[in-house]
């Protein structure tokens, strides 16, 4: 058996090692704000927080969890207050939404370290993660209101 | 995927043990980012996995005047290209991790694995070659040492025997006037692979128009089986002034040595006049460097004709 913490709650799941860390969210734990995409790491979907470390949930093998910490999408917000990034991911408005819940786990995890970025650093941030809906504008515009005023100013990057 | 059985040894002895006793049938586990997708795409089939994360050799990443950097097998890139160390010292080493998949990529995949998984396109492979990176490998038997360049065998295959793990990578005190590049062309920022790279390293000797090429060395990405040391390259710029002229020939020999394929990445004549616009640039980035002159790490190719590459 694995345990692990998810969200501040500790559980003990199976330890099948072929199952990934994706798989135990969404199935044992039923926790399916973590999307699965590609499978392959390439598309960031499934992207959760590792002891705070934004990783592709799907190359994560269940045993190697053994004892950390992971915060899915259910975990960002506080009681009922959404993090700013969600709250701002809200305000700009996104299409389907199936990208929506790495890409939230990933912008808090980039204004943690960075809380004021430049737009190329968001973009190099958040290049791990695929909206096919071309939302990427929406995603840009999102993060820099969640850091603060000027976040409808012209989009500059290339 | 087929059924495994998951390890964590704590200790080298109990992880080579592990891996010694499965021979064929074990891998090692360090990030994942390439073993998971190739477990699940069948193309290892391991009866045995082997997380070495947890011991402590592995996870080491120090600097000292008299070893250098030794990188262990285990580190993530993002630890890496925070190390103060590594971005003061070793920038070339920056260039390579900061542009290996994007961020959640970077926290989980390490250079060890990137050099282990012996891919020809592998973007660190060329900065380790190009620095003069030795290899530590553990056996059942002890320990051995092997330069990078003699790591990769065949594309997927390494040096290690049977038994075998890589402990770290160290890479040697950088002497001052050294400066190293690396640069890939790309059509995608992330989650895609070179159509080439290449890394270049250079020691200068002098100053001002007197500046001459101590020691060069160069090695190329995704033109060959295995990523390949253009070592005639760099020598043919020892002693030679440091100027366009020199660079571009020392170009045009690297690219006598690319052996390219042709793919849905591209032709390979135009990875071949690629790799030469890519070693000329990855010279003056190195030279630029070697100057004190600061070059940007994670520059990326398409971003066509970028000022920095050009000799004042
Ligand atoms: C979306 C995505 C994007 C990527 N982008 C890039 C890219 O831009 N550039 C690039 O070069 N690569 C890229 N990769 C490939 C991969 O991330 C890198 O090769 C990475 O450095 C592998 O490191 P790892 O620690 O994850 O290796 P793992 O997957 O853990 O291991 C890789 C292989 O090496 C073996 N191995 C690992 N460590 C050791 C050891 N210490 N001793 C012996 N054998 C060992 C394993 O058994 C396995 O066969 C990408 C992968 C993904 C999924």
């Amino acid at each position: 058996m694995i345990e692990l913490t998810v969200n501040g709650t500790s559980h003990t799941v199976s330890s099948d090692p072929r199952r990934t860390l994706l798989d135990v969210l969404r199935e044992d734990l039923k926790l399916t704000g973590t999307k699965y995409g590609c499978g392959e790491g390439a598309c960031g979907a499934c992207t959760v927080l590792l002891d705070g470390q934004p990783v592709v949930s799907c190359l994560v093998l269940i045993g190697e969890v053994q004892g950390r910490a992971v915060t899915t999408i259910e975990g960002l917000a506080a009681e009922d207050v959404l993090h700013p990034v969600q709250e701002a991911l809200v305000a700009e408005g996104m299409q389907c939404g199936y990208c929506v819940p790495g890409m939230a786990l990933l912008a808090a995890a980039l204004l943690r370290q960075t809380p004021e970025p430049t737009d190329e650093e968001i973009v190099r941030w958040m290049g791990g993660s695929l909206c096919r809906c071309g939302g990427y504008r929406a995603v840009l515009r999102a993060i820099r209101r969640a850091v603060g005023p000027g976040a409808n100013d012209e989009v500059q990057v290339k | 995927m087929k059924d495994f059985e998951y390890t964590a040894p704590a200790t080298l002895r109990d992880a080579v043990k592990l891996l010694a006793e499965k021979g064929e049938n074990a891998r090692v586990l360090a990030g994942g980012t390439d073993l998971i997708v190739q477990m699940r795409g069948r193309r290892y089939q391991p009866e045995r996995v082997v997380d070495i994360k947890k011991i402590p050799e592995v996870n080491e990443l120090t600097f000292s005047p008299r070893k250098g950097l030794r990188i262990g097998a285990a580190v993530p890139c993002h630890i890496i290209y925070h190390n103060s160390d590594v971005i003061e010292r070793y920038p070339g080493i920056v260039d390579a991790a900061m542009i290996i998949g994007g961020i959640q990529i970077q926290g989980r995949a390490t250079l060890g694995g990137n050099l282990c998984n012996a891919s020809p396109s592998a973007d660190s492979i060329p900065a380790l070659i190009a620095y003069g990176a030795i290899a530590e490998i553990q056996g059942p038997q002890g320990k051995r040492k092997i330069p990078v360049e003699e790591f990769c065998v065949s594309p997927g295959r390494n040096a290690l025997q049977p038994g075998e793990m890589l402990v770290c990578i160290q890479i040697p005190q950088s002497k001052s006037n050294t400066g190293a590049h690396y640069l890939r062309f790309i059509p995608r920022n992330e989650m895609d692979i070179a159509v080439v790279g290449v890394g270049a390293c250079v020691e200068l000797a002098g100053r001002g128009k007197a500046q001459t090429f101590k020691r060069v060395r160069i090695a190329l990405a995704a033109v060959g089986p295995t990523p390949i040391f253009a070592s005639a390259a760099g020598a043919s710029l020892e002693g030679q002034s440091v100027s366009e002229e020199s660079i571009l020939a020392a170009a045009e020999a690297a690219k006598s040595v690319a052996k390219p394929i042709s793919d849905m990445r591209g032709p390979a004549e135009y990875r071949t006049h690629l790799v030469g616009v890519l070693t000329k640039r990855a010279l003056i980035g190195a030279v630029k460097r070697a100057r004190g002159e600061h070059v940007p790490n994670a520059v990326q190719e398409h971003e066509s004709a970028h000022p920095v590459y050009t000799l004042s």
